[in-house]
């Protein structure tokens, strides 16, 4: 049952993540993407990631993708639709990606499946993920945590300076 | 609660809380200069913290050492130079607001914690916090398309390998179920795999891209020329720093066992760097052009230090980052120095018989020529000498000579602008400078520092040896 | 092992069962509330009609009460018209989009003790998810009509509910942290354990920013913009027509529903009645807990109708300064005070 689903998600997050980059429409490109974060977090679910899996959807799927949109419509890609190739020498950056999936598969075999530590299956299922995650965030993972609010910060600080600032003449 | 858990991580939060008061100053003083000096007075209290900050904190993910300390002083040097040569610069491309020198400290920042990240989370996060803070910032000219064109360039390659960067912490963090960059070597047991190569090969391109090294170069010359000029002062010298500071501590405590991997990996890197930084810079006509390609060369050179590795290679490359942070920021500084209202100062031209118009930036620009070139007496020199004695130690003298050779190509293209101030004769009217006081003062420490560390480098050398302990 | 074995395995039986039970549950719920906005529709209508001294629909069956139907017949046969230039497949689509996000919400609401669909730990974090989606339909059928006034009203209506999103989010934290959980039934259990029966009384804060932010974010009066009939026509669904029409028409008024639900649940306790009213009045212990849940949701909906009644459109530029300058500071600060007694409390 598990080995099924996480195959079919494992599959539409990759057909859709090839729609995405295949479709010719900047419009459906955003929509094969959401759809492709509806399969991500599918497989947090399947992980016992019930939290990341609902703000996987609220922020990705929710904000950030609909910003997207946004850009896309309001900069109105009538013309670039026909245009028949986006970028030349794309044999190139085909053959490399495909030597890259094969280094890939071969690394494959060195994975290996490590000690849970404290927070094992059964724990984070007994105590919710959430709280799981409040709690590793907010002690072990403390530094992380406030260095990004920082990142965070300074998007802020560049958007309002880029975007809203008076140009002085 | 015990406050000091937090001491190691004290001098990181002086720096933060005094950026965001620098953001909120910037609401109330309308004169921009006083915040500059504000941004080098924060600096000083930084320092002030330091000494005692000495430790591990947040279970072992974070570490301030001497390591971490040296880089911490080189990104001080970087962030006070460059805030000098700002004040007046900002005002003649009319873009003075306080937030540049906000965004300038969280750059700072960002490069603290990388230097003193023992954690491969904290480290990325570092890195995102100092890339950011410079992508707004070579974008800063707002009304300039060049510079918009250096931010979403630098922007979206920056990005790209902040990825890549990602992928290679996920491989190692698969293979290991760590991220803590000491635990890393003793969970790997030295067994190599392919992952693993992977993994190396993916933090070498993220790394590069930041070092600048060749083929990771592409974005340097049109960032560095798009940006305005005290960025691209302050960016080829710290997050270039903070970037070698990651790659030293990564790879020669977390991956020291795979030496012999990486080693191959970096050497080939480092060659094509010096080739491509060396003999593409001869071409450029646009001096910031040209800076650009040199500080690829010179990323080549530093990345000999972490080749040779042990405390001598290591030192060496610290070493080497301390001096070209002095002579880089100098010669931007000459170079902005010539940005007057209609003059954009760039062009190799514009520095046609400097030396008759204007004598005295015509020496300081050949003092920092010949130290970048490497010409003793000047602290380019000892850099070199000491970086290039490593290899030879390490046994790697063929690569000192390589480096060598390419040094000495470098010297033509150095010394043509040379050549140009003192060679050729002005033509037309000669264009005012751009000179304020804090510019002069920056002058005045980068030139005395370049001279002093050719003349007498030792305290400072042993500073470097003391800080790898 | 015989194909039945390996089709059916050990176990299995409960398993259909369990489906077969979910699916029932399902069809119960939506059943239910379409001929809740059925009728709501019928309500507004009379409402609004009373409050201007007006009758409301009178003419189909008695005091116009088979309107709904009749006007749902109307729109079931009306011709489903798509614009020549519109992007078929995504004009398609979209009402779906809405309709589903709105009616895949219902599945966490506990409408009585032990009576909900899915019993989940981030019950509150999904209709947050759901309701994001939802906006995806408004855009959507904004740009694939291919209209301006369809694509105008699409981009306000997403920047407003992407906006009042966050008031939205961040006003429900507080009751989280009260709960200590994310599971509706859980926050209901909770406040009935709670001395005042109710968040809406601590959490008075919350609650304010939770309604208003609710009234914005199913884009109904005073924050109708998307669809201001006077300079958009009608907003992002100007160019649809029929079936299609009535699907976005279902949709907003089951997000209304919906969150006339959450109201009941997070702030209004839910299937419960305060401690303190039962000991006045004990013969309510003998009132179903649906009764209690369905009383309140009617007068959440009832409070949106008397707004849109009562209060003129604001300014867009009004609406986004509500959004980003009033109620997201203020519940930013209800969290800052909530912890803050939380933790003083314990």
């Amino acid at each position: 049952m598990v080995e099924f689903f996480f195959g079919f998600f494992a599959i539409m997050i990759l057909f859709c993540s090839v729609m995405v980059v295949m479709s010719r429409n900047a419009i459906h490109s955003v929509l094969w993407m959401l759809v492709m974060f509806f399969h991500v977090a599918g497989v947090y679910l399947m992980l016992n990631a019930e939290f990341l899996a609902a703000t996987q959807i609220i922020v990705y799927a929710g904000a950030i993708l609909v910003l997207f949109l946004f850009v896309i419509m309001l900069l109105n890609l009538r013309e670039e639709m026909n245009i028949e190739q986006l970028i030349d020498g794309w044999p190139a950056g085909l053959s490399l990606a495909v030597a890259m999936l094969v280094v890939l598969i071969l690394a494959l075999g060195s994975f290996s499946v490590k000690p849970w530590g404290q927070w094992s299956i059964e724990v984070v299922e007994k105590t919710t993920q959430t709280k799981a995650l409040g709690k590793v965030l907010y002690t072990e993972y403390l530094l992380p945590f406030e260095i990004a609010s920082l990142v965070l910060l300074v998007a802020i600080i560049g958007a309002v300076v880029l975007a809203k600032k008076k140009l002085k003449s | 609660m015990d406050i000091t858990i937090i001491k190691p991580i004290l001098p990181e939060i002086v720096m933060a809380a005094l950026a965001c008061v620098v953001l909120i100053l910037e609401l109330f003083i309308h004169k921009k200069e006083t915040i500059g000096v504000f941004a080098i007075l924060a600096v000083a209290a930084v320092s002030y913290v330091i000494p005692q900050s000495f430790g591990s904190a947040f279970n072992g993910m974070f570490i301030s050492d001497g390591y971490s300390v040296f880089f911490k002083f080189i990104f001080f040097i970087n962030l006070i130079l460059a805030v000098l040569i700002s004040i007046r610069y900002l005002k003649i491309e009319r873009s003075e607001f306080g937030e540049y020198y906000s965004l300038m400290m969280f750059a700072t920042l960002g490069m603290m914690i990388m230097a003193s990240a023992t954690d491969l989370i904290v480290l990325y996060l570092g890195l995102e916090l100092m890339a950011l803070s410079t992508y707004i910032l070579a974008g800063f000219i707002r009304h300039d398309r060049r510079s918009n064109e250096a931010a979403l360039k630098y922007f979206f390659l920056g990005a790209f390998s902040s990825a890549i960067l990602l992928y290679g912490i996920t491989m190692i963090y698969a293979l290991t179920g760590t991220t803590n960059i000491l635990a890393i070597a003793s969970q790997l047991q030295g067994k190599m795999t392919t992952q693993l190569i992977l993994a190396i090969v993916f933090l070498v391109v993220a790394f590069g891209f930041k070092i600048a090294l060749a083929p990771f170069h592409m974005w340097t010359p049109d960032v560095y020329e798009g940006a305005p000029t005290s960025i691209t002062a302050f960016m080829s010298v710290g997050p270039k720093a903070a970037a070698f500071a990651a790659l030293g501590r990564v790879f020669t405590t977390g991956l020291i066992d795979f030496a012999p991997d990486w080693r191959g990996i970096l050497i080939a890197l480092s060659i094509l760097t010096m080739a491509v930084g060396n003999i593409l810079a001869i071409q450029q006509s646009n001096i910031k052009r040209m800076l650009a390609y040199s500080s690829i060369a010179h990323a080549g050179y530093a990345v000999i230090g972490v080749i040779a590795g042990g405390a001598e290679g290591l030192s060496a490359m610290m070493n080497y980052l301390f001096i070209y942070a002095f002579m880089n920021i100098g010669a931007f500084a000459v170079v902005i120095m010539l940005r007057v209202e209609g003059v954009k100062g760039e062009e190799l031209e514009h520095y046609r018989g400097l030396a008759k118009t204007h004598p005295l930036a015509a020496v300081l620009m050949l003092i920092f020529m010949f130290s970048l070139t490497g010409i003793p007496p000047t602290g380019g020199f000892i850099g070199k000498f000491y970086l290039f004695k490593a290899a030879v130690g390490a046994g790697y003298a063929w690569l000192a000579v390589v480096a060598v050779v390419f040094s000495v190509i470098s010297a033509y293209f150095y010394l043509r602008v040379v050549m140009y101030m003192y060679m050729h004769e002005p033509e037309g009217e000669p264009a005012a400078l751009a000179t304020s006081t804090p510019l002069g003062l920056a002058l005045l420490i980068t030139t005395i520092m370049v001279i002093v560390l050719g003349v007498y480098p030792s305290p400072f050398l042993a500073f470097a040896r003391l800080a790898i302990g | 092992m015989t194909i039945f074995e390996f089709l059916f395995p050990p176990g299995s039986f409960d398993i259909f069962l369990n489906i077969i039970i979910i699916l029932i549950k399902i069809a119960v719920v939506i059943g239910v509330v379409m001929l809740h906005v059925a009728y709501a529709t019928y309500f507004e209508r009379k409402v609004i009609g009373r409050m201007q001294v007006r009758m409301g629909p009178m003419e189909v069956g008695p005091h116009g009460l088979l309107q709904p139907i009749a006007d749902m017949l109307k729109l079931f046969f009306k011709e489903d018209i798509i614009p020549e230039k519109a992007d078929k497949t995504v004009f398609y689509i979209a009402p779906l989009i809405s309709l589903m996000a709105a009616l895949s919400s219902l599945a966490v609401i506990p409408f009585y003790e032990g009576f909900v669909v899915a019993n989940i730990n981030v019950g509150l974090l999904f209709i947050l998810a759901m309701s994001s989606l939802g906006s995806y339909g408004i855009i959507l059928s904004g740009w694939a009509s291919n209209s301006k006034y369809a694509f105008l009203g699409g981009l306000r209506s997403s920047a407003q509910v992407i906006s009042y999103e966050i008031a939205m989010g961040l006003s429900l934290v507080g009751v989280m942290m009260m709960a200590g959980s994310m599971n509706l039934s859980e926050i209901v259990k909770a406040q009935a354990e709670y001395p005042a029966g109710i968040y809406a009384i601590p959490q008075i804060l919350g609650f304010f920013v939770f309604v208003v932010a609710a009234i914005a974010e199913t884009n109904r009066a005073p924050f109708d913009l998307p669809e201001a009939e006077s300079e958009l026509v009608a907003g992002y669904f100007v160019e649809y027509s029929g079936m299609r029409f009535a699907l976005f028409y279902a949709a907003e008024y089951i997000g209304m529903i919906i969150m006339g639900c959450l109201a009941a649940a997070c702030f209004l306790g839910g299937w419960t009645v305060p401690k303190y009213i039962l000991a006045i009045l004990p013969f309510l212990k003998y009132v179903p807990g649906i009764v209690w849940f369905v009383m309140k949701v009617y007068f959440v909906i009832f409070f949106y109708y008397w707004i849109r009644a009562t209060l003129p459109r604001y300014r867009y530029d009004q609406l986004m300064a509500i959004g980003w300058k009033l109620l997201i500071p203020l519940a930013l600060a209800n969290i800052l005070f909530t912890g803050v007694i939380k933790i003083m409390v314990e």
